[in-house]
């Protein structure tokens, strides 16, 4: 979903960060994206690739760290594993499960010199 | 542009005449910002000045020089006598600037009482057709107004205007969605009543209005009968984020073979709290109890209103409040109520 507008806004972001540190050029940005965020990251790269020419963080490395899924099975009361957002309790098989953990969406840090 | 979903790059514009602004590039693209021709007839004064626009806008420097590329070699690699490369932790939601400003416009309308809602949909479910029906039924009963979003044309806004409601058409270009930045522009340039109702149809698109906040008091999907009684499922994001579920067009149900139960199901999956109401604007179907749930979100926000300003009174001490005429506004609203939402 709108990858466009995720990668407008890392560059926003790092270009900020980039810039109270008086950095020259920024080499890498690493991004946290939840299993559950619904973010093709292949779609984010590419998006990344055309957005970030001619910022600071023109040909950047992007570094991308998944963050696995998590939920809460109310019925159950006790944690699950969630690979996709809406799946049903592993143990239970109902859909109350909520997520509590994938659903980031994060720049993490930057390098920059 | 995006090979998914065709966001951002291209000029969004509100409403047709007036200054336009080239913000900065983006990916080599401009965006620019109109301002609106007043959908009644006399002269605006209130339209937020170009400066206050552009602090909206990134004002942050660019190298505005392409680099050369030294390779992208393992972080921390650098050589003695070369500049030192370091890593700074940012932590920041990708997401964070438009969910600020949609805090923002979230508390200038709960300032004034304002009921506002955000219409996502699949392209053709039939939003506006809705919204004209619902602004006839209301007609001269409610202070209402509405922010259009399309990625082209007046057509919409145009509709609305016909009813005698004040309607401001977004053009989002190739953006997919309507974002917080551009409601919170809309809201300096509508003018609002306090305690009325503000709906907000968002670009026909059922995947990228689900991630952004525009500062509604509630999304509502509407799914109309020929689309399908799975989209519930194949489109999870949208009918989790939404608070109900406008069944639309259920008048064409005699000619289908859409299953109204399965597709209810299919929503309560992704959200069991969701809550529905099956609706036709062709038949008036459900529009009564359409009109009631909005009735009752419109007291809730006139509620919290009165409630915050006695509040607020309260706080003050007797002397100051006998000092005042009694009808005037508590110094933050009548701050929010001059400046707009503070970014
Ligand atoms: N049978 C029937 N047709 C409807 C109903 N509501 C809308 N339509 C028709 O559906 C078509 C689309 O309606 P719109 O109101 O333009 O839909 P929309 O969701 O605003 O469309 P976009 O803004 O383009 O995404 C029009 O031809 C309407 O006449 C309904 O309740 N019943
Ligand atoms: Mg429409
Ligand atoms: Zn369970």
């Amino acid at each position: 979903m709108h990858e466009m507008a995720l990668a407008e806004s890392v560059r926003g972001i790092v270009e900020d960060a980039a810039t109270a540190q008086g950095a020259k050029r920024v080499k890498t940005v690493v991004l946290e994206i939840g299993e559950l965020a619904s973010v093709e990251v292949e779609a984010l790269r590419f998006c990344l690739d055309a957005v970030l020419r001619d910022s600071l963080a023109d040909g950047a490395a992007i570094r991308i760290e998944p963050v696995a899924g998590a939920g809460w099975c109310p019925a159950c009361d006790r944690g699950v594993p969630l690979v996709q957002r809406y799946d049903s309790c592993p143990h239970c098989d109902g859909y109350q499960v909520r997520p509590t953990g994938g659903t980031e969406m994060r720049v993490k840090e930057i390098e920059v010199e | 542009m995006c090979t998914v979903c065709g966001c951002g790059g291209a000029g969004a514009s509100i409403g047709g005449a007036g200054w336009s602004k080239a913000a900065r590039a983006k990916g080599g693209a401009t965006r620019a910002w109109k301002t609106v021709t007043p959908a009644h007839d006399h002269e605006h004064s209130h339209g937020p000045a170009p400066e206050a626009a552009a602090a909206g806008e990134d004002t942050h420097l660019h190298a505005g020089h392409r680099h050369l590329h030294f390779g992208v070699g393992p972080a921390h690699a650098h050589a003695p006598g070369l500049t030192q490369s370091q890593m700074v932790k940012i932590e920041r939601d990708i997401l964070g600037k438009n969910d600020a400003s949609a805090e923002a416009n979230r508390k200038w309308l709960a300032a004034r009482g304002i009921f506002a809602l955000n219409l996502v949909s699949s392209p053709g479910s039939g939003k506006t057709a809705l919204l004209v029906r619902t602004l006839t039924e209301l007609a001269g009963r409610v202070p209402a107004a509405v922010i259009e979003g399309d990625q082209q044309t007046e057509f919409d806004a145009e509709r609305i205007r016909a009813t005698g409601v004040p309607a401001l058409q977004i053009n989002t270009g190739k953006g997919c969605h309507l974002d917080a930045d551009m409601v919170a522009r809309s809201l300096a340039q509508l003018e609002l009543a306090d305690d009325s109702l503000l709906l907000i149809e968002n670009v026909g698109n059922l995947v990228c209005p689900a991630a952004f906040d525009l500062g509604e008091a509630h999304k509502v999907a509407i799914l109309s009968v020929t689309e399908g009684e799975d989209k519930p499922l194949k489109y999870p994001d949208m009918f989790a984020a939404a608070a109900l579920m406008l069944l639309n067009k259920v008048d064409l149900l005699p000619h289908l073979t859409f299953d109204v139960e399965r597709a209810i199901g299919y929503a309560r999956r992704v959200n069991p709290a969701i809550e529905v109401i099956r609706t036709s604007s062709t038949s008036g179907e459900g529009i009564d109890e359409w009109l009631a749930w909005l009735e009752r979100g419109m007291a809730k926000a006139r509620g919290a209103r009165a409630a915050a300003m006695q509040r607020d009174l309260s706080a003050r001490k007797p002397d100051a409040v006998r000092a005042e005429p009694v009808d005037a506004l508590p110094a933050p609203l009548d701050e929010l109520a001059a400046n707009g939402p503070v970014r």
